[in-house]
């Protein structure tokens, strides 16, 4: 196993490497000077110009630019933010706990509800309720989620008035930030009302997040679930005379749901994708509307930082996927994949 | 599908005849069981009642895309209080016609879809069957730049490549197709690998065939189902992530009546006027969803391994 892991992680470092070259070649590719890009100030002087064109590096050869900037991600320094003048690495990780408890929350909402409607369809195929969750998922998968929120917003805060429209919290609740997440810091805080609240402004922004991966999830199950059910060993077992539900419960669903795994890994970019425009509707203070924020600012070393860190955890997220799959299929593990 | 290889170039001419019918009863096994699948056949008339309203906007549309009615501001759609027939589906915020835009709209949604798919197919396919054929490093060094492309979401890198190029309809066309093709890579290089040691590709090289004619007439017509699926798969993605560029103002510009332009601008309407929010939400959901559907038809009538479950 630690060899599998060992050689899953090899294959990342090229992959992790190309990407810093990405991210370092974005601000080199933006149209417009570079020293302006950087500084975010206007009306140089050519003197001050100079001076931060050799600040910055840009004076110095391609390569050694790059080593710098390759050394600097190793050490965690992905520059400052043209706007706050922070580092970007801290900009990213005081709004990433945001993006991830929407994206954790859209998660469990599409698993769950995904795998058990992919479930009931693949057992009860060709009955009206099949057709029906199919239909829906292929609706829910053909979404414009930038759409699919506002039209939420029109009905649940305009019409019903039951959620609030942005935020993550009713701006009448103030509490520190312990670990990041809304709905443990407001329980912490022991302010009445506060978790409610969060949970409210989560409701809408969890639905449209999860709704793509939902519609994924439950398609992939049911399709793995029909296959694995076709199977020799689940007829065997219908024969033993076991219970249907322990037959799909234990031996269908042990099998069908590796390819679910791989699909589930897969949603974790999409879902990163979706934050962008789930968070722009919703105002959500996470990573997604940063970027888009940070772009239309030109704030251009955090949209570079940003690209950098998306594109590590998606890949670090996929590794974790592909180990999960070698413990849970032990085929994969040692035939090497 | 059950077609029968070529083997080389002479074989080829005297098969001619054959192969005519050949194709002919293809199509037509390929429609009988693409027609098994309703839902595919709806989708199927759906896209093609958007493309004739594409085509025919001009005749269709009862007024101009851009033309404004300023004694007419958000008017509600016909059948809500104080709408009128002149304008069906209401106006928006400065007096355009809903409908209008709407059919407008189609046009660059249909133009968006072809454009990147076209875009990402031809390169995707060229740069697959390049790297399945010569393999080796050059294989190796593709299939990392596809991974590193690939590392990143890909509405986030669209909007990185739109930030560099400038926001504009074209360049998000060009951002969408850059991030769409390491798709038709893998799936490309993946079949040409499969076919590349069968008999009848030896065959064909053995008969003296070039490189060039091995690679697109020999090997490519045998890998072309799972990559007609991506085709459709990737003209719907396509459309909805120029939408979302559009709608995060990084796509078409204003007044341009794209889909996800007009929503952005719609957006501070939204508890006003429910017409200029829903309807071109409506819009690109009904085209996605039936490019999915005829994509869901097409992956049943093309892969014989998915056909009867």
């Amino acid at each position: 196993m630690l060899l599998y892991f060992l050689r899953r992680f090899g294959l990342l470092l090229p992959t992790f490497f190309g990407v810093t070259i990405a991210a370092f070649s974005f601000i080199r590719l933006l149209p417009g000077d570079p020293v302006l890009l950087m500084a975010g100030e206007r009306g140089l002087s050519p003197e001050r110009h100079a001076e931060l064109l050799h600040q910055f590096g840009f004076d110095r050869p391609l390569w050694e630019q790059f080593f710098d900037y390759f050394i600097g991600i190793l050490q965690g320094d992905l520059g400052h933010s043209l706007i706050t003048k922070k580092p970007v690495l801290e900009e990213f990780f005081t709004l990433f706990p945001a993006t991830l408890e929407l994206s954790i929350c859209a998660m469990i909402f599409a698993v769950t509800l995904g795998i058990s409607a992919g479930i009931f369809a693949a057992v009860k195929r060709g009955t009206w309720y099949d057709q029906t969750v199919m239909g829906t998922a292929l609706i829910g998968y053909s979404m414009p989620i930038f759409w699919w929120g506002l039209l939420l917003i029109i009905l649940f805060s305009g019409i019903l008035g039951w959620t609030p429209v942005s935020g993550r919290i009713s701006l009448i609740y103030f509490f520190p930030q312990v670990t990041g997440f809304m709905l443990i810091d407001s329980v912490l805080s022991g302010q009445k009302g506060a978790f409610s609240s969060a949970v409210s402004h989560l409701i809408l922004p969890t639905i449209v997040l999860g709704t793509i991966p939902l519609a994924v999830i439950a398609r992939q199950t049911r399709s793995a679930v029909l296959e694995v059910l076709g199977e020799d060993y689940v007829r065997t077992a219908r024969a033993k005379g076991l219970s249907p539900l322990r037959v799909v419960g234990v031996h269908v669903l042990r099998n069908a749901m590796i390819p679910v795994i791989t699909t589930i890994g897969l949603q974790v970019g999409v879902l990163l994708g979706g934050a962008i425009l789930t968070e722009t509707i919703f105002s959500w203070p996470g990573i997604g509307k940063w970027m888009v924020d940070s772009i239309f600012r030109r704030d251009y070393p955090s949209v570079q930082g940003g690209l950098l860190l998306i594109a590590a955890i998606v890949m670090i997220v996929n590794l974790v996927v592909d180990l999960l799959y070698g413990l849970i299929n032990p085929k994969i593990r040692h035939t090497g994949g | 599908m059950s077609e029968t290889p070529t083997s080389g170039p002479d074989l080829a001419e005297k098969n001619l005849d054959t192969r005519k019918t050949n194709k002919l009863a293809l199509l037509a096994e390929f429609w009988r069981y693409f027609s098994e699948n309703r839902g595919a056949v709806i989708g199927l008339c759906f896209f093609v009642f958007i493309c004739l309203i594409a085509i025919f906007a001009s005749i269709v549309a009862p007024h101009g895309a851009t033309e404004q009615f300023r004694d007419a501001f958000l008017t509600p759609p016909v059948w809500e209080e104080g709408g009128t027939w002149k304008f069906i589906l209401g106006t928006d915020a400065v007096g355009r016609c809903m409908l209008s835009r709407l059919i407008y709209g189609a046009q660059y949604s249909l133009f968006v879809g072809c454009i990147v798919v076209s875009l990402a197919l031809v390169i995707g396919v060229i740069v697959g069957l390049f790297a399945g054929f010569v393999g080796g490093k050059t294989d190796t060094i593709i299939m990392r730049a596809m991974d590193i492309i690939l590392a990143f979401p890909a509405l986030l890198l669209a909007l990185a490549l739109v930030a560099i190029l400038g926001p504009s309809l074209t360049n998000a066309m060009i951002a969408i197709a850059i991030v769409q093709q390491p798709h038709y890579v893998r799936l490309t290089r993946a079949a040409v690998m499969g076919e590349r040691t069968k008999d009848y590709v030896t065959a064909a090289r053995v008969s003296g065939v070039g490189p060039a004619r091995l690679m697109f007439r020999t090997i490519l017509p045998n890998c072309l189902a799972p990559l007609i699926v991506q085709a459709a798969l990737s003209f719907s993605t396509a459309i909805l992530d120029a939408a979302a560029l559009g709608f995060l103002g990084m796509g078409a510009q204003p007044p341009t009546p794209e889909w996800g332009t007009m929503l952005a601008e719609a957006r501070e309407f939204i508890l006003r006027a429910w017409w200029v929010v829903t309807l071109p939400g409506i819009a690109i959901l009904v085209t996605v969803l039936s490019i999915n559907l005829m994509g869901d038809g097409l992956r049943d009538a093309l892969d014989p391994k998915l056909r009867r479950s």
